[in-house]
């Protein structure tokens, strides 16, 4: 279990207040000049040294992605990095935390993370629902303009930096980057084709790097504490502390900054007061946010964590919102619910994503119901293969493996359904 | 150069070459939808699907992926093959059976492409969706329940129309195109997303459910309705023709058509000159073609004839008619009906230099007394494109008038020519390829053409392998006349001063007729609009589509237009009048056939035998260039009602009420 002492976001819960003055106390924004004294590729190559993997699902090396930055952005093309503060995967509930209680972490990250990029600005993309959120963060942002941390020379390092909030307004692409870009430059959020990547153009043009609200809020502790600190956690390429939310059929539902790699038994018994109904009654568990497959009881009891563990079992980390699933739970309608939430949310752009969103939850509506005939368990299937992997941007893939993984895991109990259902039907005729 | 291949055959592609065009040139057919040339790329519908090593271990949409060394593609791996049967199905699920009563039906890529590439069988079990119609003006009809997303007509109208009233608006499946307000595309070129549209959703509305396109028979022709000479297929069924549709010509028109190239057909077959009239106590009266030419006759014009060219006449015409004039002793010609009278003795100075397509090069651009979005509005397309797409600078003196793109309006009046303001004439100097394009309304005003001559000097815009001064014309009349001789130095003036004792006006509507109420005016023409209304005599003649010509456009380009039907009546094709009428006046004109009209056409002026630019070579006169301090005149008062056919057409004349008048449709129709 992470010690106290080794937790990065302190005020997780609220317990003080976000203020700049509590925030300072808590050891932000201190000697942040100095932090960015040690030179723009000495911090990148601190980061890539940490070990740091983007903390918005993908997991890509966050190092890695600041050095694809210009080095020497032109005048007439800036460099801007856009935080991705835009949470809306269902089960996550991170970044929501992290500003309404820390967001001065995350706005000194913004500026460590600008500096190393050579960004100019930095865009904070936050969700449109979150209000009360929101307002933390405009005022936030303001006390660090107040206090000289932020603008002309900000904290006194030399470097101009600015930082924007704007609101969303509640479309789930545009957690999408490339969406995000465009409504960032108000046009209607539908994913970019890549190439080019946001770091050769992106926003308005310029180069961008689109970065979770986790993953820069963690950058100012790691520059403090060093890269080995933060290494010192978790198994080899998934290093670090990560915050992990469960939530669903557990005791004490949270949000808890661990270690990664730690087992899904320690993390539930240790944090979460158990199953509800005891480890016997677990059923399923999507382990990273709805987009990922679900994994059964028994291969997610003593799976590590992280992205590689979860990957074993045909899962993905994800953000690490794990959503668990006792008997009780209806899992069909579960995958069923989750496939319109995809469907309401699909861009419209490209057509297998569009088209195949809906026809997805339309059968998987049936199968809940066992309105169906068996072999439309494989017509599904089909389906969402021809999804998965022939769009522009990745919705489509989190579409298709709740599906898939239900599929994979629960096709007995599909069958049954149907069987209940149209067997009786069937001796009718 | 890179090298890739594709499907086993290795080919160098040019730099910068997407993989589908990689595909195209390896002779390998790509199923697409929402790509297409002309516009950008969207990559949404993913039928373009292929396989590509190295990459992601999934099929790539070949549209938006640029080729690369080494790259080995293939179209014909069953990777691909179920990509785009999965792609097709998906298409398909939310997509009308409608076909039977489909507009698009047998011109569908949606009902091609499926046949080719996909599954014999739905899987789809569940309701199909339904979406309601839009409104989008007098020229597309929508369907949009048909509609599947490409989203070329938001492109075309944002990017080539320059007007933002098609977009997309809800998400996922709900999904829809629209003109938002349920208000007309408010673009010239609205049309052409017709064209574009793969599927049923936007079809013609002058045209729904007139024809099948197996039914139609298809004519190669050149397009009238303004000097641009846009190519044209001009599809006809028995005696009437259906519909007009662009050709791809890069030099001219690339594959766009105004809506009044489009559209003014049905006009064609309304107000017609069926038969001979003669005036008799003051009124219109009908004759037979014997009674006409003694009507002629009997005036004894001897040699006080004179013949005024209109806006709609080819070539041919024009020379049978001044063959007839000249074999009666006169050389009274002249087709600037409006009374222009600029200087023609040089036709480099009253020509589109620059050409069309390499308008587009320009980098600054100054508009002198021209509406060109109305005057010739495929090539404000192409200065569109210089702005949009390379950055040029435009700065334009004359009425203001929205023409899709940033404008610097100097002011209208026409003593700006003479002295531009300093930051137009320092971006002018310091262009590589800067561009004056002189109007209508900058050639009505005297002096205003010598002094953008001598700015073209003073600002070097003539140069080798760069002629930046143009002259957009307004008649497809125009150039043809001035080869053929039509202008007298006074323009029509001189005309009125000589009191011809006869005169023929061919298809010429917009003459002030006042000047002319002692002479005989005998109307050779085929709509009776106002130069009909005029006459003394009307002979009944051929429009466009009823007649083989040549015709020369702005730029001096020879084009040659075939016969698609046959005129109404007892209509005529015009040069065979002329030839009839020699033999009533006892002269000789020297042909008898069409042929034998060509070709003493061609002898006595060669450039016209020759299809493609004719070279005017560049001698610029020396002509007074003071201009007056006056406002510069709009030419064109309603781009949709500018000759004799546009206005027997009700779909121009809808387009008018609405699109020029703003009268609301969209609310009567409900």
């Amino acid at each position: 279990m992470l010690a106290d002492k080794d937790r990065i976001f302190t005020n997780l819960y609220g317990f003080q207040p976000w203020n700049l003055k509590s925030a300072q106390m808590r050891g932000d924004w201190d000697k942040t000049k100095d932090l960015m004294k040690r030179g723009q590729d000495a911090i990148i190559e601190e980061i890539k040294a940490s070990g740091l993997r983007g903390r918005g699902g993908a997991g890509f090396p966050t190092g890695l992605k600041w050095s694809f930055m210009p080095k020497e952005p032109r005048a007439d093309r800036p460099s801007f990095l856009v935080i991705n503060a835009d949470e809306s995967e269902p089960g996550s509930c991170k970044d929501r935390e992290i500003i309404r209680h820390d967001p001065h972490k995350l706005i000194e990250g913004a500026l460590i993370a600008g500096f190393a990029m050579r960004a100019r600005a930095a865009y904070i993309y936050i969700r449109g629902e979150f209000i009360r959120e929101a307002e933390t963060l405009f005022a936030a942002v303001q006390e660090a303009y107040d206090a000289g941390l932020l603008g002309k020379n900000a904290a006194k390092s030399g470097y101009d930096f600015d930082v924007f909030v704007h609101r969303g307004a509640g479309a789930y692409i545009c957690g999408e980057e490339t969406a995000m870009i465009e409504s960032l430059e108000g046009k209607k959020g539908q994913p970019r084709l890549k190439p080019p990547f946001p770091a050769g153009a992106g926003l308005y043009g310029c180069p961008t790097t689109v970065n979770n609200v986790e993953s820069i809020a963690v950058v100012p502790t790691i520059l403090r504490r060093g890269a080995s600190w933060f290494s010192s956690f978790g198994r080899e390429n998934n290093k670090g502390t990560k915050l992990f939310q469960i939530s669903g059929h557990v005791n004490t539902p949270c949000v808890v900054e661990e270690e990664m790699g730690i087992t899904f038994r320690e993390l539930i018994d240790k944090h979460c007061g158990g199953i509800r109904g005891g480890w016997d009654n677990l059923l399923a568990v999507i382990p990273g946010g709805s987009s990922v497959p679900l994994v059964p009881a028994a291969e997610i009891m003593d799976c590590p964590m992280d992205f590689d563990g979860l990957k074993a079992v045909g899962s993905g980390l994800g953000t690490a919102a794990a959503i668990v699933m006792d008997k009780s739970t209806d899992v069909v309608q579960a995958i069923s619910r989750i496939s319109y939430f995809y469907k309401h949310e699909s861009c419209g752009q490209c057509t297998p994503c569009r088209e195949g969103t809906g026809w997805m939850w339309r059968v998987m509506e049936r199968l809940r119901t066992g309105d169906a005939d068996i072999s439309e368990i494989d017509t599904l299937y089909d389906v969402t293969k021809q999804v998965e992997g022939h769009t522009i941007c990745a919705l489509g893939d989190a579409a298709a493996w709740p599906i898939q993984g239900l599929i994979k895991h629960f096709r007995p109990e599909i069958e049954r359904r149907i069987r209940e259902n149209g067997g009786a039907l069937e001796a009718a005729e | 150069m890179p090298k890739v291949t594709v499907d086993g055959v290795e080919l160098d592609v040019p730099q910068g070459a997407t993989v589908l065009q990689a595909c195209e040139l390896a002779g390998k057919e790509i199923p697409r939808f929402c790509y297409h040339e002309r516009l950008s790329i969207a990559g949404n519908c993913r039928m373009c699907l292929v396989e590509v090593s190295p990459g992601p271990p999934k099929p790539q949409a070949s549209c938006a992926l640029p080729t690369a060394e080494g790259q080995v593609i293939k179209t014909d791996s069953p990777m691909v093959k179920k990509a785009r049967e999965g792609v097709m199905e998906f298409l398909l699920i939310n997509h009308p059976l409608d076909c039977p009563i489909c507009d698009q039906g047998g011109e569908c890529d949606l009902q091609d492409q499926s046949v080719a590439y996909g599954r014999g069988a739905t899987r789809y079990d569940e309701n199909k969706r339904a979406v309601t119609e839009k409104y989008m003006g007098p020229i597309v009809k929508t369907v949009m329940t048909r509609c599947i997303q490409c989203t070329r007509c938001v492109r075309f109208a944002e990017e080539v129309a320059g007007v933002e009233d098609i977009g997309a608006i809800y998400r996922g499946e709900n999904m829809q195109i629209t003109s938002y307000l349920e208000r007309a595309v408010a673009s010239e070129l609205s049309g052409n997303v017709v064209d574009l549209c793969p599927v049923g959703a936007l079809t013609s509305k002058p045209y729904a459910f007139e024809a099948r396109p197996w039914e139609l028979a298809k004519t190669l022709g050149i397009d009238m309705m303004d000097a641009v000479g846009t190519n044209v297929r001009i599809d006809a069924r028995g005696r009437q023709v259906l519909r007009v549709l662009p050709r791809v010509n890069d030099d001219v028109n690339e594959e766009w058509a105004s809506d009044k190239t489009r559209h003014h057909v049905d006009g064609l077959t309304r107000r017609r000159l069926d038969r001979p009239y003669v005036r008799k106590d003051g009124q219109l009266v009908e004759a037979s073609w014997a009674e006409a030419f003694d009507a002629i006759k009997v005036a004894k014009a001897g040699k006080s004839v004179a013949a005024i060219a209109g806006d709609l006449v080819d070539c041919e015409t024009m020379f049978a008619a001044k063959a007839l004039v000249n074999a009666l002793g006169s050389d009274l010609l002249e087709g600037r009906q409006t009374g222009l009278d600029y200087d023609v003795s040089s036709l480099s100075a009253v020509n589109f230099n620059t050409g069309i397509a390499a308008a587009e090069n320009a980098d600054v651009i100054l508009l002198v007394g021209t509406n060109l979005r109305w005057e010739a509005p495929l090539i404000n397309t192409r200065i569109r494109k210089a702005v949009w797409k390379k950055g040029a600078k435009v700065f334009a003196i004359g009425p203001e008038k929205d023409q899709t793109y940033k404008v610097s309006w100097l002011g209208d009046d026409a003593s700006l020519v003479g002295k531009l303001p300093a930051a137009a004439l320092d971006a002018l100097k310091g262009a590589e390829r800067p561009l004056i394009i002189l109007g209508g309304g900058g050639l009505a005003v005297p002096g205003v053409h010598g002094a953008a001559i001598a700015l073209a000097k003073s600002v070097n815009a003539v140069k080798d392998g760069w002629n930046g001064f143009s002259v957009v014309h307004m008649a497809a009349s125009r150039m043809g006349g001035l080869m053929l001789g039509y202008a007298q130095p006074g323009g029509i003036k001189d005309v009125v001063a000589a009191k011809p004792k006869l005169a023929f006006f061919l298809g010429a509507d917009e003459v002030d007729f006042t000047g002319f109420a002692k002479t005989l005016k005998v109307y050779v023409g085929h709509h009776g609009d106002k130069g009909a209304h005029a006459a003394d005599v009307i002979l009944p003649a051929a429009a466009w589509t009823e007649k083989d010509f040549t015709t020369v456009n702005t730029e001096g380009r020879v084009q040659r237009s075939e016969k698609a039907v046959f005129a109404p009546g007892d209509a005529r094709e015009d040069w065979s009048i002329f030839r009839a009428l020699a033999d009533a006046l006892g002269v000789n004109v020297g042909f008898d056939s069409f042929d034998q009209c060509r070709a003493a056409m061609i002898a006595a002026v060669p450039a016209l035998g020759q299809e493609g630019l004719a070279d005017y070579g560049w001698s610029a006169p020396k002509l007074p260039a003071k201009p007056e301090a006056r406002a510069i005149p709009s030419p064109i008062k309603d781009f949709y009602l500018t000759n004799a056919i546009c206005r027997a057409s009700p779909t121009m004349q809808r387009c008018s009420e609405e699109l020029v008048h703003g009268v609301d449709f969209a609310e009567a129709a409900e």
